[in-house]
């Protein structure tokens, strides 16, 4: 298996499995924490959008894909801000018509040959180095942001109005949130595609959120499952010819279902549930600590 | 008027169409001990959110440290701020000390981690609120009446020179509830805190505070302990609304339902 290696295409498929697999599983503690993963699905189609838009323009789609999602994202920041919209609502405008605007755009190359295939279901396999430096400048922003804000993005994922009373700009961190989510769904696609991006934000977070207590843990331990799903996932789909971006995802999946089975939650709620069972009304009462 | 910390001048708030607070006028002074009393949605909360800044009156003139509370600066770390029992995600992975780390966010920087001195501000508040013991544990696993707790040190974490509790006994028990405000008192006096307690006990805080603002939508009344908690100050509050005047199970008081118009 490590024979593959030696093949630079192989090469770059593993340096952009380890950048996917970890900024998604970064970025995507917050989604989970904060229940985002509908807008995550939401940007990542919309991709399908800046994709097609870059074919149809004939400049490099993973260009125009950065720009579309951004504004798709800022666009449902503030679209969510209304207050008569919820952010689910806004998610589901932009995610179909972002859609319905590439598959017009798509209609119209007419006798164009475009790799859309590999944009929907990611082609691991066939990044080129531009496109792998693209990538490692994408998630070098993404992790510098998110070591700067660490703190404030960790106020305003467990308590946006506490960040509000100390005066931090929820706002301002929304908006520089979604940013970095938007970028970091546009350096996935080719990896895993379009429409399997979504799954990389959720699954390792998910998995990690089932074995920790601290957040720093849940990140570690996201990156972990994020990473090892990648290259497993890619190594498999070398090997076995198959799909690459959906046996990252199966992998990822695979794992999940692994961390739930060892949760440590899942022993002491047993436990505890024991517990109560046989304490007395007077024990569970709460103490007078003043 | 040096020593005013916090002056509403005919304050009107509203949410969507509808007024919540009309024509407040109140002031603060530093070293006060503000009792905010009135019925379920008298506006004590919107009170405690304008004075934060973080709801706009449509009329009148807040300040705070003789600022707009939203243009506080710097001056908005002196303020430390409890929120009601908040709905906050009990699965969320955090330690107890990183909740009242928390507090300091913005005290602490932009790109910068906690220091020396913001361990040691941690360290303070815990042990103020009797949590040391617990500062590892997992925020979500406490009980209501720790977690409380947790959320008194974060605000303490600050330093601040103004609390403000919006219902803190509401979690707890009537005989613990007593003891709060023990604890309360003595802090306010050994930390020499402004503080502003937004509450429905009406039985227990005349012990306490040094001044008591009746909330009805008006002002009803402001002023000493004594002079506002009569009768008919009870009447003009609670006249238009409740009748019943509850804490936990027990009724406090029963206030009949007086024929007074709203205005």
């Amino acid at each position: 298996m490590l024979e593959l290696l030696q093949f630079t295409f192989m090469q770059r498929a593993l340096i952009a499995a380890t950048l996917t697999g970890a900024v998604c599983a970064v970025i995507g503690v917050y989604v989970v924490l904060r229940g985002m993963s509908f807008i995550g699905a939401g940007i990542s189609h919309a991709s399908f959008g800046g994709v097609a838009l870059g074919f149809f323009l004939r400049i490099n789609p993973f260009h125009t894909a950065v720009v579309f999602c951004l504004l798709v994202a800022w666009l449902i920041g503030w679209v969510s801000e209304r207050q008569r919209l919820r952010e689910d609502a806004a998610v589901g405008i932009f995610f179909a018509s972002t859609m319905a605007f590439g598959v017009l755009l798509v209609g119209l190359l007419k006798g164009v040959q475009v790799d859309l295939f590999g944009y929907l279901f990611g082609n691991i396999l066939a990044i080129s180095s531009t496109e792998l430096l693209s990538m490692v400048a994408l998630a070098l922003v993404v992790f510098t942001v998110i070591v700067f804000f660490y703190k404030e993005l960790l106020l305003l994922t467990f308590d946006a109005e506490m960040a509000a009373v100390i005066g931090l700009s929820v706002r301002g961190f929304n908006f520089i949130f979604l940013t970095l989510l938007a970028l970091t769904i546009v350096l996935s696609i080719k990896a895993v595609g379009i429409v399997l991006v979504s799954a990389l934000l959720v699954i390792p977070a998910a998995s990690a959120a089932q074995l920790t207590d601290r957040f720093r843990n849940m990140m570690i331990v996201s990156v972990v499952f994020g990473v090892v799903s990648c290259w497993v996932g890619l190594f498999l789909s070398a090997v076995l010819d198959i799909a690459s971006g959906a046996t990252i995802v199966l992998t990822a999946t695979f794992f999940f279902f692994i961390s739930m089975l060892i949760s440590p939650q899942r022993k002491k709620m047993r436990m505890r549930i024991g517990k109560l069972q046989k304490q007395s009304p007077e024990e569970y009462q709460e103490s007078n600590p003043y | 008027m040096s020593d005013s910390l916090i002056e509403l001048n005919q304050v009107s708030v509203a949410y969507q169409d509808k007024i919540v607070l009309e024509d407040i006028s109140l002031s603060v002074n530093r070293g006060d001990f503000l009792g905010i009393l009135g019925p379920n949605g008298s506006g004590k909360t919107t009170l405690l959110r304008t004075i934060l800044g973080l709801t706009k009156p449509f009329s009148g003139q807040v300040s705070v440290f003789g600022r707009h509370p939203q243009r506080l600066g710097k001056l908005r770390e002196k303020i430390g701020y409890v929120p009601q029992q908040s709905q906050l995600d009990l699965s969320f992975p955090i330690a107890v000390k990183d909740v009242v780390m928390l507090g300091r966010t913005h005290k602490i920087g932009l790109g910068k981690s906690p220091g020396k001195k913001d361990h040691e501000a941690v360290q303070r508040a815990l042990k103020l609120v009797y949590l040391e013991d617990l500062a590892e544990r997992q925020f979500g696993r406490l009980s209501g009446g720790q977690r409380q707790r947790v959320l008194i040190a974060r605000a303490l974490a600050l330093e601040p020179e103004v609390l403000m509790l919006d219902e803190p006994t509401a979690a707890l028990d009537v005989g613990v509830a007593e003891s709060f405000f023990d604890w309360l008192h003595t802090t306010h006096a050994n930390l020499g805190l402004t503080l502003l307690l937004v509450t429905h006990d009406v039985a227990v805080v005349p012990r306490y505070v040094t001044a008591v603002a009746c909330l009805n939508k008006h002002l009803v009344a402001h002023g000493l302990p004594e002079t506002v908690l009569t009768e008919e100050g009870l009447h003009a509050m609670y006249g238009c609304g409740a009748l019943f005047f509850h804490h936990g199970s027990v009724p406090h008081m029963v206030v009949a339902r007086k024929n007074q118009s709203d205005g």
